[in-house]
């Protein structure tokens, strides 16, 4: 079999999970396990303030994008659309809202090595 | 001359439990103090709200019991956070029942400062009016109408009032909200000491073994502080600390992992160093922090928002499954007309909704992917200005929602797959978050009154 499979963020990350940063934000981090995928996630970059936007409904001031080298991961945080545990709250604890993150495409494309 | 401070959480969050090995392989390490976590906003407004505890009383007892009869045989202190889950006046009292009754038991003697956290609309208000209440992000400015409008409001609580309890010769301090780290952060450093260390401790610790790689269960977690650097470890010889996790667990519900706002300053960690010193020990250099020009204390209230009631049934019939747009329009549309003509109430005078589980109930507009799978769960929900109310509007849906016709179908249908009788389960009182905001007192203690006692 030649080529390589697509693949999304979901099958290179180490961790991708999100979590109320207080009531009113929402905090998301996506960790990696090896320094080469995290150093392409940042160089292409795999996430900006519009690709944020756009999945979330935000506007793009709202997006704050934190490169933290020390755990390989790249967090972001944005408002949240309703107050935690506001009666139609359907995720109290933020827990569940990286869904979103977890398919966005992400692969070594030029690379040939991919671990 | 103190070289090190040896700080012990037993757990993220009093009542969730941990091993009792875990809790005497950790005691044998000559603690100096014993600091648990209660609370927290996770779990949302209601129990701020309500006053009701997070966890049923058992679970506290049960991790109480274990907790401060090893301290008092230790000789040394007790620091309770945010008691019961929302660090209310009566979570704080309802803590102290229950150490009350140990100590009685176990024949203890102990001097117990409860320090509280609740806050008067008079005070705040006062302080909006002196220009003294600042928005965090991405909130906008106090107005005084949703103070006039709190059910209850805190204010969280830094290291010193806690700090003014232990020098009062307190053994046990159950501490109304309060920062999570700042019951670390209140045992008294050693003079030389560098905050940094003793703040970045307290932030990992205080969610006991969450910084550990595979966190398997709730359980104890251990750090050393030095002027410089500390360390942290797990006394659980199937849970490990690497580099990674600590790194990562500043990460951790922050939206900054560099720069963790405190009462009193900045937690900064752009210059931490991380290193596996063996033994399963992570050793952190570089933590620092920047005391603030203003001390700030963060306030949290909540505010009633009117009575809910709600339904829960699942549909399998594949034909509803796939109209199911049309099917929920058509329910909702009748379910408006009725409640209108018979409850007499307005679009305007309640909230409704309908989510699909299955579909996109997680993710709402925000999803990407509505595909329904061969079942769907549909949550009713209704929030009305009092409980009958709401329940009739409850009743209302799932009741059009039941017999609606299915086009693919000739003759009368039941469309949904009720769980349970009652179907309609009344949920009391509901409640948001109303504050986002810090006020600037005119000293770290001024908000919060504490009361000392000998058991």
């Amino acid at each position: 079999m030649s080529g390589r499979s697509p693949s999304r963020l979901g099958d290179v990350a180490a961790l991708v999970r999100s979590k109320n940063a207080g009531p009113f934000l929402i905090t998301f981090d996506i960790l990696f396990s090896d320094p080469a995928p995290y150093e392409r996630a940042k160089d292409l970059p795999l996430i900006d303030e519009a690709t944020i936007a756009d999945l979330y409904g935000v506007r793009k001031e709202d997006v704050r994008i934190v490169f933290y080298d020390p755990a390989l991961a790249i967090k972001v945080t944005i408002p949240r659309h309703i107050t935690s545990g506001d009666p139609l709250d359907p995720d109290i604890y933020g827990a569940q809202q990286h869904a979103l993150l977890v398919d966005l495409p992400f692969s070594f494309s030029e690379d040939n090595d991919r671990s | 001359m103190m070289t090190s401070i040896c700080l012990l959480a037993p757990n993220g969050n009093l009542g969730s439990g941990f091993l009792t090995s875990s809790l005497e392989r950790a005691i044998a390490e000559g603690p100096d103090v014993i600091c648990c976590d209660s609370g927290s906003t996770d779990g949302g407004p209601y129990y701020l709200g309500s006053g009701s505890p997070y966890f049923g009383r058992a679970l506290y007892e049960r991790d109480l019991n274990l907790i401060l009869t090893s301290a008092k045989q230790s000789g040394i202190p007790l620091i309770i956070g945010s008691c019961a889950g929302s660090g209310s006046n009566g979570g704080v009292d309802f803590i102290a029942d229950i150490v009350g009754a140990i100590a009685r038991k176990h024949r203890l003697n102990i001097r117990l400062a409860r320090i509280y956290s609740e806050q008067t609309k008079e005070y705040v208000l006062k302080r909006l009016e002196q220009a003294k209440i600042t928005p965090l992000w991405p909130s906008e400015d106090l107005a005084p109408v949703t103070i006039e409008r709190a059910e209850r409001i805190v204010g969280m609580m830094g290291p010193e009032p806690i700090r003014a309890a232990l020098e009062a010769g307190a053994d046990v301090v159950l501490a109304g909200r309060a920062s999570d780290s700042a019951l670390f952060a209140a045992y008294p450093a050693p003079g030389g000491f560098s905050l940094g260390p003793l703040w970045h401790a307290g932030k990992i610790l205080e969610c006991g073994a969450a910084a550990t790689v595979h966190r398997l269960m709730p359980d104890c977690m251990l750090g050393r502080v030095y002027d410089d650097h500390f360390d942290v470890w797990s006394p659980n010889p199937d849970m490990t600390c690497s580099t990674t996790s600590v790194s990562a667990h500043t990460l951790y519900e922050s939206s900054d992992p560099f720069r963790l706002a405190e009462p009193g300053g900045t937690l900064v960690t752009d210059r931490c160093r991380y290193e596996d010193i063996g033994d399963g020990r992570i050793r952190v250099h570089g933590s620092h922090f920047e005391p603030a020009d203003a001390y700030t204390v963060k306030l949290e209230a909540v505010e009633p928002v009117g009575y809910m009631s709600m339904a829960i049934a699942g549909i399998r019939d594949p034909f509803i499954v796939a109209g199911l747009d049309e099917f929920l329009e058509e329910t909702l549309a009748q379910s408006q007309r009725k409640v209108a003509d018979t409850l007499g109430l307005r679009d305007s005078d309640y909230v409704l909704k309908v989510s699909v589980y299955g579909r996109d109930a997680v993710l709402g507009a925000r999803e990407r992917t509505p595909r329904a799978g061969h079942e769907v769960g549909l949550l009713m929900k209704a929030v009305a200005a009092t409980q009958e109310a709401a329940d009739s509007i409850v009743s209302i849906v799932r009741y059009f929602a039941l017999h609606n016709p299915v086009p693919h179908w000739t003759g009368m249908v039941t469309n949904l797959a009720s769980p349970q009788s009652p179907e309609v389960i009344p949920r009391g009182l509901a409640y948001r978050f109303s504050m986002n905001h810090v006020v600037e007192p005119d000293d770290p203690t001024e908000m919060f009154s504490t009361r000392i006692e000998e058991l």
